[in-house]
């Protein structure tokens, strides 16, 4: 079981990415996913509270009773959610009320307990910091892929709204690359986050299955994937 | 002289994949008639249109899944598929509603799911479930029945609405389209207008709407040689229309003025053609006897509710997907004890 930083990083990033692969979070995950920028808001929100929350479990790891450790992790969750949203409504109060109940729903997102139960509170704080961006950039990658492909599809835009999280100056960021009327509802609404997700999970496993035959035993390396993790 | 000796049945049944899709696409001939006669060319063309796109994500998809082409596209159940979207769109719709249905249906209700025979949802019914999301404006857009136009477009005026998605200058749609009988009922009790005011508008005929009932009455012919032949059961078109009379008769005699009769149920929207063609689809639907008389009951029962409190004038598509879900559960709950074994 080695868990070097490399490692760390493939895994968050793609083969055993919290978006694709385990199908963590899917609640925001589906739910907000309806522009690019969207997806970025809550992305790099996730991302925050996870890399707080692998740091501060694996700080305090010594000092955990076994059996109480998941009430401790949850409060350590929820305590830096309140910071980030509180951060948000002060910050960028607009992108706050789009994303809405889903900043406080960070909470919840299984991703995070996961990392802190599996990861961060069995390794040193250098290699959670490491594990904590890796699966955090790999959840937000999916949630802006998805959402970048509903909007596109749907409104024909990139990166529309992107002020409400970037300011003013990034109201030049849009990108308009169809008709608005040449939309496909049916992307936006929630059938199209259930459908996207879905061919990105069938575009992951394609390119994971095209890459097989490259090892001499695909059995072995399946093993290795199962003791990673 | 040769005379060949076989031993009985000398009528094979049609045990094929091929032959029973060809019995369904024979079986709705009349209604494609009757379809081209009341609402002009469009028909036709949405038909081409959506046959080639089917078979083309057909081939695709074959090509793609490694299958042998030839089998497979050659057993006519692509273009079933895309004949009973054609019946199921506006005839003047756009060719992107038969690109975008075919594409839902055939790629991803039918392959990604294993192709014929794994397939969870009938894939007819998820194809016009996503344009009726996705486009609803267009799906909305019908044409008035030919007694009740001006005149129907022609053939060049119809090619280049589908091609364009706009009409050709001469034509508008405040003269030709119509709302549907369902539409018109559903705007009409939201205004607080009875029943029998509304049914005098001309788009309605004696039991539906003009037009709409003579082509669910070959549909109704189709079905019945379809149970002729044994290609389908009695029990799933009986289930869907006993049910409607049985649910929306007591309604309609409580309240004649907020509630349609039912024979106007039956006879307007897609709810014969779900009955026998769509229904009884042998994938999606159930197997058991019983769970066929279950299923087509909630086929209609949904149907109704949609058409009452829904958001959408008709709820066939939604029923029938709905019902999809549930077939496998009401099969476990109706198999039938094999004797001599406990339940």
């Amino acid at each position: 079981m080695t868990h070097n930083h490399p490692t760390i990083w493939r895994n968050g990033l793609w083969d055993n990415n919290p978006g694709v692969v385990q199908l963590l979070g899917l609640c925001p995950l589906l739910a907000v996913t309806n522009s690019a920028i969207n997806g970025i808001g809550l992305g790099l929100a996730t991302l925050l509270v996870l890399v707080l929350s692998n740091l501060a479990v694996s700080a305090t790891r010594r000092w955990l009773q076994p059996e109480i450790r998941i009430p401790i992790f949850v409060l350590i969750i929820a305590s830096l959610v309140t910071v980030v949203d509180l951060l948000m409504q002060a910050w960028l109060a607009e992108l706050s009320q789009t994303l809405g109940i889903f900043i406080p729903l960070i909470v919840t997102n299984c991703t995070i307990l996961a990392r802190a139960e599996a990861f961060a509170s069995r390794q040193p704080m250098a290699r959670s910091l490491s594990d904590g961006l890796a699966q955090g950039l790999g959840f937000a990658l999916v949630l802006i892929a998805l959402g970048a492909g509903r909007e596109l599809l749907g409104q024909g835009t990139l990166m529309a709204d992107a002020h409400l999280l970037l300011g003013d100056w990034a109201q030049s960021l849009e990108l308009r690359l169809m008709p608005a009327d040449w939309g496909l509802l049916l992307a936006v609404l929630p059938p199209g986050a259930f459908i996207g997700l879905g061919l990105l999970v069938a575009l992951h496993q394609r390119i994971q299955r095209s890459q097989q035959p490259m090892n001499e035993n695909p059995a072995d390396g399946s093993s290795q994937a199962i003791d990673a993790t | 002289m040769q005379l060949t000796l076989s031993g009985p049945p000398h009528f094979p049944p049609i045990n094929t994949v091929g032959g029973i899709m060809r019995q369904v696409l024979f079986a709705l001939i009349p209604a494609l008639v009757a379809h081209c006669w009341f609402f002009g060319w469009g028909i036709l063309f949405q038909l081409a249109l959506a046959v080639g796109f089917a078979l083309a994500f057909e081939a695709v998809m074959l090509r793609l899944r490694g299958k042998p082409l030839q089998p497979f596209i050659s057993d006519y159940s692509a273009v079933v598929t895309a004949v009973l979207f054609a019946l199921c769109v506006p005839p003047l719709a756009p060719w992107w509603i038969s690109l975008t249905g075919m594409l839902f249906a055939i790629v991803i209700a039918k392959h990604l799911y294993g192709g014929l025979g794994s397939n969870l949802f009938n894939p007819t019914m998820v194809g016009l479930a996503a344009v009726i999301i996705a486009f609803p404006i267009d799906l909305s857009q019908w044409l008035a029945p030919r007694s009740l136009s001006p005149g129907l477009p022609g053939l060049a005026e119809t090619l280049r609405a589908i091609l364009t998605g706009q009409l050709p200058a001469s034509l508008n749609w405040d003269t030709l389209s119509q709302a549907t009988p369902l539409d018109a009922l559903r705007t009409g009790v939201a205004e607080n207008r009875m029943v029998t005011e509304i049914r005098a508008n001309p788009i309605f005929g004696d039991f539906g709407g003009r037009g709409w009932e003579w082509i669910a009455n070959f549909y109704l012919l189709g079905g019945l040689y379809l149970i002729w032949r044994r290609v389908i059961s009695w029990h799933v078109p009986v289930a869907v229309l006993a049910t409607t009379i049985i649910v929306s008769t007591p309604m309609w005699l409580l309240g004649p003025d907020v509630n349609p009769s039912p024979l106007q149920h039956i006879f307007s929207g897609a709810l014969v053609i779900a009955a026998f063609f769509i229904a009884t689809d042998p994938v999606s639907g159930c197997s058991t006897l019983r769970g066929k008389l279950v299923f087509g009951a909630g086929v209609a029962l949904l149907t109704l509710a949609i058409r009452r409190f829904g958001g959408y004038p008709d709820g066939v598509a939604f029923a029938v997907l709905l019902m999809n879900m549930l077939a496998p559960l009401i099969d476990r709950l109706t198999t039938p004890r094999a004797y001599g074994h406990p339940r």
